[in-house]
């Protein structure tokens, strides 16, 4: 490998890493929201809203990504009220239109997770929340999303990986993070692998430092779980 | 649109039997890698199990759409520095199909190293024990007990990964191979009605997905034939 052309790329990839973890950081957090009210929708027991939910998520979830980005950043220009609307400025934009498209997707695939989160608190929980006089906001804060985050959290911190990896298909819209940035440099140069190794590279350290985030967070949350500390012998306990 | 004459329906058609091929050759590579994957894990030596750790580790932590990047250019320099060798000048392309296969074959055995696996873990040791008892040779005993039985458990696994392959078939068209996505791009760009297009196409893969998910059910109840359900 070519010490001065391998150096070169890597400073012009990092240069994308901030694009990548910002469209992930936006998406995700936005991805929540709408995962959060279509979870609601799906458990709320009202048959039009559980409906609506399931059909978002069908499609959502049975389309590729890179079809929902071109219908948004492609398609809705088609149309003439979208062309005159106060959303145009935003929807011209290649970031707007590839934030909402990674939002949208996230909402689908995050809002069954935490659909299942929640499923899985047991029922006798609840039951005595209630037997306790809580209200149900009260049981709901207290009681069902603790217990649900806990559940859903892996599942959750495999979905937020798969966002910091389908991210890199904006770059077809033309944003410049690092795959962006990767392709470009392979086209100029045709040294396909040194820049796959590098990029690939840096994409696995950002996965790895957010499964260790995660994992430090799991562990933080489920502290009934761990080992318990050893008294030493001698010590008045 | 539609299928007269100057409709798109054919074009269309023939994208999406585009899409389902390389769905199903990258499918079928990715079982060969699954399956070596699953056995340097559970019985290989150290080395196979080192070298299927970093694979299933590293294809996992990185896009799809790099390593399609990375077989149809990487394809493209290999041929060319081949061809250099025999006198032959220029640049050499690598099929964009065959590479983008290839891509989906790599990232969906590593997924499917996982499955198999685990499917080969749920299967309970008594039953290879009897096949043992029973003076089975260990081929035999692959073929006649603990295929059909990792198989049923490694079903809804693969139906997963199915649907998973089935989307990532769609990057195949930053290749240039006229996949579905790539027919309708085109339709979109001649037309002027990416919207219709678009909104087509991603009906066209609720389709399939949902043709192919009805095939995996009646797939799994024939699997599991005696299996008794609580």
């Amino acid at each position: 490998m070519d010490n001065s052309f391998a150096w070169d790329s890597l400073l012009d990839l990092l240069a994308g890493v901030p694009l990548t973890l910002r469209l992930t950081a936006i998406s995700v957090a936005a991805g929540a929201v709408g995962a959060g009210v279509i979870a609601g929708m799906r458990l709320s027991g009202v048959l039009v809203l559980d409906m609506l939910a399931r059909a978002y998520v069908f499609v959502f979830r049975g389309t590729p990504l890179l079809v929902q980005i071109f219908l948004i950043y492609y398609g809705l220009g088609q149309m003439r009220d979208v062309r005159t609307s106060v959303f145009w400025p935003f929807l011209r934009d290649p970031y707007w239109c590839a934030l909402l498209a990674l939002a949208l997707n996230n909402a689908a695939y995050a809002s069954e997770i935490m659909r299942g989160g929640i499923l899985s608190v047991p029922h006798g929980q609840i039951e005595a929340a209630r037997a306790c006089g809580m209200s149900r906001i009260l049981v709901l804060r207290r009681i069902v999303l603790p217990l649900a985050i806990r559940q859903a959290l892996p599942g959750y911190g495999n979905e937020v990986i798969s966002m910091v990896k389908a991210t890199s298909l904006t770059s077809i819209i033309t944003l410049m993070e690092i795959t962006g940035i990767a392709a470009k440099l392979i086209a100029e140069s045709y040294r396909a692998i040194e820049v796959f190794v590098i990029a690939g590279a840096l994409y696995l350290a950002i996965n790895y430092t957010l499964t260790r985030l995660m994992a430090a967070l799991e562990h933080h949350l489920t502290p009934y779980l761990r080992e318990r500390p050893k008294i030493a012998a001698g010590e008045p306990s | 649109m539609g299928f007269g004459a100057a409709g798109w329906g054919k074009g269309l058609a023939g994208g999406a039997l585009t899409t389902v091929l390389v769905a199903l050759g990258g499918f079928g590579f990715g079982a060969l890698l699954g399956m070596l994957g699953a056995w340097a894990k559970i019985g290989g030596g150290r080395i196979a199990r080192g070298l299927a750790d970093g694979y299933t580790t590293v294809l996992r932590g990185i896009p799809d759409l790099l390593v399609i990047y990375l077989f149809y250019f990487g394809g493209s320099s290999v041929l060319g520095a081949v061809g250099h060798l025999f006198g032959a000048t220029g640049f050499v392309g690598f099929p964009g199909f065959l590479a983008g296969t290839m891509a989906v074959g790599v990232t969906s055995g590593a997924q499917q190293t996982e499955v198999y696996r685990g499917a080969f873990r749920a299967i309970s040791r008594g039953e290879i024990e009897a096949a043992m008892a029973c003076g089975m040779s260990p081929l035999l005993r692959l073929r006649r007990i603990i295929a059909p039985l990792a198989l049923r458990h490694a079903l809804p696994g693969l139906g997963n990964v199915w649907q998973v392959v089935l989307k990532e078939a769609s990057l195949i068209s930053v290749t240039g191979v006229v996949d579905l996505l790539r027919e309708s791009q085109i339709g979109a760009g001649s037309t002027g009605r990416p919207f219709d297009f678009f909104i087509a196409a991603g009906a066209i893969y609720l389709l399939i997905s949902t043709v192919s998910s009805w095939g995996l059910r009646r797939a799994e109840r024939h699997f599991s034939r005696g299996v008794r359900r609580a």
